[in-house]
């Protein structure tokens, strides 16, 4: 401890020569129902001015204990983050739900007994495989917040559709399309839907690992599922809980047919990433940001299935 | 990394013409390898920066391994080459293009190793190059990852697959797209030996050479290249390509095919 504070004290010192030093993560949970609170994520990218704080977290307070959805990018913020929780709820964490692979919603896991910490089988199969991939790549952003974050797998495989704590039931959705496995959780007292990255709000979607006639059956299943208001992974929170759900398959049918007739059309990458964003995703942040990740994540293979083949055998 | 670059710099400059004479401008992007790529690239051919060679590029390098580029110099005329480079990419050059009866335009998707210029380098009738380009922020492993269908290990079951297409445009000329299945091994991963496209041409009905290229391992696996060229609207198009191995490739793309849209701008 005292080692530790020396080492900050002549961080503070050699501040202008070190601006590298990251500041720490402000958690200001906002209540959004009886016993249920969000904390926003910022609406940016995963960058070093915001720690890769970006996802939206929820913290619920049980009967049998303190609910987290999410548990955020880094070691240094999950502990953060468990702190507000059990300062606010007064409880102890039971349980910490990761919706999906992504590092900006999960890499903090390590903070807690893998024990409590529950995942989709596809999930935990997913961050076995890319988690370490993921973890490299957030090091490499974000530097000094992620110090002491190493790659943990849950420890429990979400296998039912429901779990009790003391008589508040959370429902649990299986679902997949931004991912090969989606979480979303019906918080049954609210009616307070939680999408994951499912769903985006005014915030654009990231597709990096995004299967898109998967992605709009869930939005699809979402959509008639009965609920309150809904929490989307990003963006802010939805009060009627349809729009951001109808938004998110609004801007994933605009970027394939987009893309789709820009491989048509005989655009290369570069031009189709500049092609127009129409007027109505106005107001969503990193729009153009994310049109372009898109681009990248999904043209290969609309040029692999609409450019005919053209090979011919040499003479012999 | 550093290995492999010194190597290449260093094979470069015994190709290149000794002269003590030309020194290049100075980088307005300050790149550490500007000299020795200006040296050995330019020769005693005079250079100098020009915003009319766009170099296009996205926001962000979502995919070190396919960062896509595009060189535009169809503000200039007569110019005769063009050299995409990418300064600290242990094979800095990617492609070297003369559009003969083409315009002087490419896009291409490239691989980085990290952090780095990319740079388009046109070079004039007159023997004058100018040069354009960006930093790019990349997270490195373009290069000196395997290909993803090394790791799948089905390239085999591809190679020779070739796709394109052949667009109108208002101009008279045509777009080409072509994207060819082949692992583009750099020979920095270990145990996999250098494997990759190296030349390619396009020629018209007629036989006339529209434009060829060498091609180096910076290039992305399964290289995907445009190009505008000019032939008349009904004739076929015949692309030849050799890679390292002398395997040959041949396409032709038919008028038949060509969709009645015109392309891009
Ligand atoms: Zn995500």
């Amino acid at each position: 401890m005292i080692l530790s504070r020396r080492a900050m004290l002549g961080g503070m010192a050699s501040l202008a020569a070190a601006p590298a030093r990251a500041a720490d993560y402000v958690i200001t949970p906002v209540v959004i129902g009886d016993g249920i609170w969000m904390v926003r994520g910022a609406d940016e990218p995963i960058e070093s001015r915001n720690g890769g704080a970006i996802a939206n977290i929820a913290i619920i307070a049980t009967p049998a204990g303190t609910v987290l959805w999410e548990c955020g990018p880094s070691l240094r913020y999950a502990r953060a983050l468990r702190q507000v929780a059990e300062r606010l709820t007064g409880a102890r964490i039971v349980r910490v739900y990761v919706s999906h692979l992504h590092p900006d919603h999960g890499m903090g896991l390590a903070a807690f007994d893998p024990a409590i910490v529950a995942a989709l089988p596809g999930t935990i199969a997913a961050l076995a495989a890319q988690g370490q991939g993921y973890a490299d790549g957030m090091y490499r952003l974000l530097g000094d917040w992620m110090r002491g974050t190493d790659l943990i797998l849950p420890g429990r495989a979400i296998m039912t559709a429901q779990e009790d704590f003391g008589g508040r039931a959370l429902r649990l959705l299986a679902l997949s399309g931004h991912s090969s496995a989606d979480l979303a959780l019906l918080d049954e007292r609210t009616g307070m839907l939680l999408g994951g990255d499912l769903v985006f709000n005014d915030r654009a979607p990231s597709t990096p690992t995004a299967v898109l006639p998967a992605w709009r059956a869930s939005l699809d299943q979402l959509q008639v599922l009965p609920h309150g208001a809904l929490l989307p992974g990003h963006g802010p929170i939805d009060p009627a809980g349809i729009a951001a759900i109808a938004q998110t398959g609004d801007w994933l049918n605009w970027l394939e047919g987009a893309l789709t007739q820009a491989v048509r059309d005989g655009l290369d990458m570069v031009e189709a990433g500049n092609l127009p964003i129409p007027d109505r995703f106005a107001q969503m942040a990193v729009a153009r940001y994310e049109m372009q990740r898109s681009v990248s994540h999904l043209y290969p293979g609309l040029e692999a299935s609409l450019l005919p083949r053209i090979d011919v055998k040499s003479a012999p | 990394m550093r290995r492999p670059t010194r190597l290449w710099v260093a094979l470069m400059l015994m190709l290149a013409p000794a002269s003590a004479g030309a020194i290049p401008p100075a980088d307005p992007l300050g790149s550490p390898m500007w000299s020795a790529h200006a040296r050995t690239l330019f020769g005693d051919d005079p250079v100098r920066f020009d915003p009319r060679v766009i170099v296009s590029f996205p926001m962000i390098a979502e995919n070190q391994r396919a960062f896509p580029v595009v060189i535009d110099s169809r503000g200039i005329v007569g110019v005769r080459r063009m050299i995409l480079l990418a300064d600290l990419n242990p094979i800095p050059v990617a492609i070297d293009y003369r559009p003969a009866h083409a315009a002087p335009y490419i896009a291409t998707r490239i691989k980085l190793d990290q952090r780095t210029p990319v740079r388009g380098a046109v070079q004039l009738d007159s023997g004058q190059w100018l040069v354009s380009g960006g930093w790019v922020d990349a997270a490195g492993g373009g290069c000196s990852a395997p290909p993803v269908s090394r790791v799948k290990g089905d390239w085999a079951d591809h190679l020779g697959e070739i796709r394109g297409e052949v667009w109108p445009m208002a101009n008279g000329q045509r777009r080409v797209r072509l994207s060819f299945r082949h692992p583009m091994d750099t020979g920095l991963v270990e145990n996999i030996a250098t494997y990759h496209l190296e030349a390619l041409s396009v020629i018209d009905g007629a036989g006339r050479l529209l434009g060829d290229m060498d091609i180096w391992a910076s290039v992305s696996e399964d290289p995907a290249i445009t190009l505008l060229v000019d032939s008349a609207a009904d004739a076929t198009l015949r692309v030849a390509a050799r890679d390292t191995n002398g395997r040959d490739y041949r396409a032709a793309l038919t008028p038949a095919r060509q969709s009645p849209m015109p392309g891009g701008r």
